[in-house]
């Protein structure tokens, strides 16, 4: 039991002293005296951190009475025509998610700011012709992957001869229906902690950002051994399922695979990032 | 009725009895040969109905449409044959609409996304509000815009023409309604001002209890009700007591007003003082939606699928007490309302004040619910992207239509209960056939959610408009 709970014990058998509340009262009293001497001899540091507490202080009380004062006076907030109507039966509903796409656009911003923003990453040097519209965007090229980076030689055999297993050092999809291949055959390992079946995929006109399912590895620009391996380096084009964002086509029929280019390097990151091509 | 017991003796029959959708019986049990089918059946009805002209009728045996002669019916449901069958004949709209299934008009002109379209009651003129701030009509012969209304100083929420289609109201986000000529588009009077914040719903005095057309209520999120007299431009009586925001507003047909609103109530007010004569309880979240089962009739008031026009508001009176004494029958005003907590309820106001069935069943909140033409059905539209049919009288759950793949916003009915209309948040429009409950018309084009939809009256066209800034002219 700690020591400090004499006193409560005290006074739950006895009551409090005869003077308690009139002693409790002058000290309250003299207190703001005290403190005020006190502030005004403080000196450096100490009568710093005084004005400081005080100025917090009296900001707070500024402000709550201008709350409070505010419910009395009727102010105009609604005056203004608002873009993105929205009808009746959606404005109390709305507020939610429109400030949701709202702090997504502010972390963007920042992260725009930031200088880490510039997408998607349209090709390699040497990687000439790709399929997407993705030229339209600033762009920060691909830094080409050499392949003694991407796989790590394995030595096997006995006496650890042997040089021809690769073991890829870079994320991977691996599809749900996957089965290694028994050693002897197994010429790529890939390695089930760098395997990946989710991304964050941005919208980049909705600015918002979901996890969403990859479906496949659509064309690594390294390389075309490096698209059927799977393998996910950063500028490579992924399939997502994005059945779960409800996209349309114009003729009414649910998208649910969409592509998307991966904006960062996985592998240093542990997450994929990607943005959405539309 | 002889000759239906001669074939009786003959061949093999089965004990029926007709009943109306309310279960009262017609002409007692009679033995049905085992052939006779729906046009029978449909003969036999307009003869002990003494209908001078034939009317056409469904059958239903427990909510099951009959289709074939009752023989088949009762071998393929293994139907026992001793036992009376029980055979319910709803009435069906005499005329037929044709299912719409192209775009006929794309029409631009509001700046901003379209946020409700409403038809006129005899289905001649359409007119839409924006989030420009405007209210247009639309020439529906040319398909070209016809008057842009401005005045309003914020977005246009919602819209309500008059049940004798002289007069159309709009309620802004601002809270101010204002009145316009639909002849000329310009304003009658100055906006009516007294809402503090925006309005939910407008809905104008049926022309049954009063012709010309005076008085309307709008709803307000101010969690006020407000009838209006709109020749002596002010407000009559307001109507609070609601603590939150009002979202739906009904005046029906026995000249009383339903409000539902986010304090998880309904509530019944009496017209002519404001007095509040009953409270619904029972939803655990916000109401969001009423529908009467009356609500098609009292919005069209005197108009009618023939298209006849009348002259004098008497007149119209006494048709539109005609129409709505038919449709309504001898049995009270029903009510459905749908809730955030993902249910609606049935209520009979008139009645109890307790519900007469919960319908459960849709997985999201409930945005829309809307009485057939002929109160026979029940269409909820909701967030979980499925639009369900319930039966109306007794709220049973009848049929699921699933297909968008997104919000269903709004449900419009066609104006024979055959055909029900859905709009949603993924883009397109979609047509249900209530018959075979199955999708029949899959009608894309709107580049974005779609908010308002309408089948006009006259049943000839869709109007639909939506965050894509234009409004759309649908047709069969």
């Amino acid at each position: 039991m700690p020591q400090g709970d004499y006193i409560e014990l005290h006074r739950k058998r006895h009551g409090y002293r005869h003077d308690f509340f009139e002693k409790k009262r002058k000290k309250e009293a003299r207190q703001v005296h005290e403190r005020s001497a006190k502030a005004q001899k403080a000196l450096g540091i100490k009568g710093k951190m005084i004005a400081k507490k005080n100025y917090a202080e009296k900001a707070l009380m500024k402000k709550t009475l201008a709350m409070h004062e505010e419910s009395s006076t009727r102010c105009k907030v609604d005056d203004e025509v608002q873009d993105g109507a929205i009808p009746a039966y959606l404005i109390d509903r709305e507020n939610t998610t429109r400030a949701k796409v709202l702090s997504n656009t502010i972390k963007q911003k920042r992260k725009e700011k930031a200088g880490k923003w510039e997408v998607p990453i349209p090709k390699v040097k040497g990687f000439s012709k790709f399929l997407f519209v993705a030229s339209q965007y600033v762009l920060s090229q691909v830094r080409p992957v050499a392949e003694d980076e991407m796989f790590k030689v394995i030595r096997s055999g006995k006496r650890k001869t042997k040089q021809w297993k690769r073991m890829v050092t870079k994320c991977t999809f691996v599809g749900p229906g996957f089965t290694r291949k028994p050693p002897k055959y197994e010429r790529f390992i890939r390695p089930s902690g760098l395997r990946f079946t989710k991304a964050h995929v941005t919208h980049p006109e909705l600015k918002c950002t979901f996890n969403l399912d990859i479906i496949g590895v659509k064309k690594n620009p390294n390389g075309p051994m490096y698209t059927s391996l799977g393998v996910m380096t950063k500028g490579t084009i992924i399939e997502v399922n994005v059945s779960e964002l409800g996209l349309v086509t114009p003729a009414g029929k649910v998208v649910w695979g969409k592509y998307a280019q991966v904006t960062n390097n996985p592998e240093n990151d542990g997450c994929i990032n990607a943005v959405l091509l539309v | 009725m002889e000759v239906e017991t001669e074939q009786g003796e003959t061949g093999k029959s089965v004990m029926c009895v007709l009943t109306d959708p309310e279960g009262t019986t017609l002409g007692g049990t009679m033995y049905l040969p085992q052939n006779v089918g729906p046009i029978q059946l449909q003969q036999i009805v307009n003869t002990l109905l003494k209908n001078e002209e034939k009317l056409p009728y469904a059958f239903y045996i427990s909510n099951q449409e009959l289709l074939v002669p009752l023989g088949n019916y009762l071998e393929k449901n293994k139907v026992s044959m001793e036992k009376t069958l029980s055979i319910v004949y709803q009435p069906q709209a005499v005329f037929r609409i044709r299912p719409v299934n192209r775009c006929s008009a794309t029409i631009a002109g509001h700046t901003e996304a379209v946020l409700s379209v409403a038809f006129s009651p005899d289905g001649r003129q359409l007119a839409s509000g924006s989030g420009d701030t405007t209210v247009r009509l639309w020439d529906l012969n040319t398909q070209t815009p016809m008057f842009t209304c401005t005045g309003h100083k914020n977005w246009v929420l919602c819209i309500a023409w008059s049940p004798d289609g002289k007069h159309l109201v709009s309620g802004s986000k601002s809270g101010e309604l204002q009145c316009w000529d639909p002849q000329t588009g310009k304003p009658a009077g100055n906006p009516l001002t007294g809402h503090k914040k925006w309005i939910t719903g407008i809905s104008w005095e049926p022309v049954h209890l009063n012709a010309p057309c005076r008085r309307f209520v709008s709803a307000s999120k101010d969690g006020d009700a407000r009838i209006w007299d709109i020749s002596l431009k002010k407000c009559v009586i307001c109507l609070s007591g609601h603590t939150l925001a009002v979202t739906c507003v009904k005046w029906g047909g026995d000249g009383v007003i339903y409000t539902g609103s986010q304090d998880c109530t309904i509530k019944v007010w009496e017209t002519s003082q404001g007095k509040l004569i009953r409270e619904l309880k029972g939803h655990g979240h916000w109401v969001n939606s009423l529908a009467l089962s009356t609500e098609y009739v009292l919005r069209t008031g005197a108009f009618d699928h023939t298209g006849k026009q009348y002259s004098s508001p008497e007149e119209m009176k006494k048709v539109a007490l005609e129409r709505y004494n038919k449709m309504k029958g001898n049995a009270p005003e029903r009510l459905v309302s749908g809730s955030d907590d993902f249910t609606m309820f049935l209520w009979e106001p008139a009645v109890s004040k307790h519900h007469k069935v919960r319908m459960t069943g849709h997985q999201q909140l409930v945005n829309h619910v809307y009485f057939s033409p002929d109160g026979q059905w029940v269409a909820s539209a909701s967030f979980d992207k499925s639009v369900k049919l319930w039966n109306g009288t007794t709220g049973e759950f009848v049929a699921a239509f699933r297909g968008h793949v997104g919000p269903v916003y709004q449900i419009s009915w066609s104006a024979d209960s055959r055909l029900l209309l859905s709009g949603s948040k993924d883009s397109t429009l979609k047509v249900w056939d209530i018959r075979t409950k199955k999708l029949k018309q899959d009608l894309p084009g709107h580049a974005d959610e779609v908010f308002a939809v309408d089948w006009s009256p006259d049943g000839e066209k869709v109007a639909s408009g939506g965050k894509d800034r234009v409004l759309k002219l649908w047709m069969g």
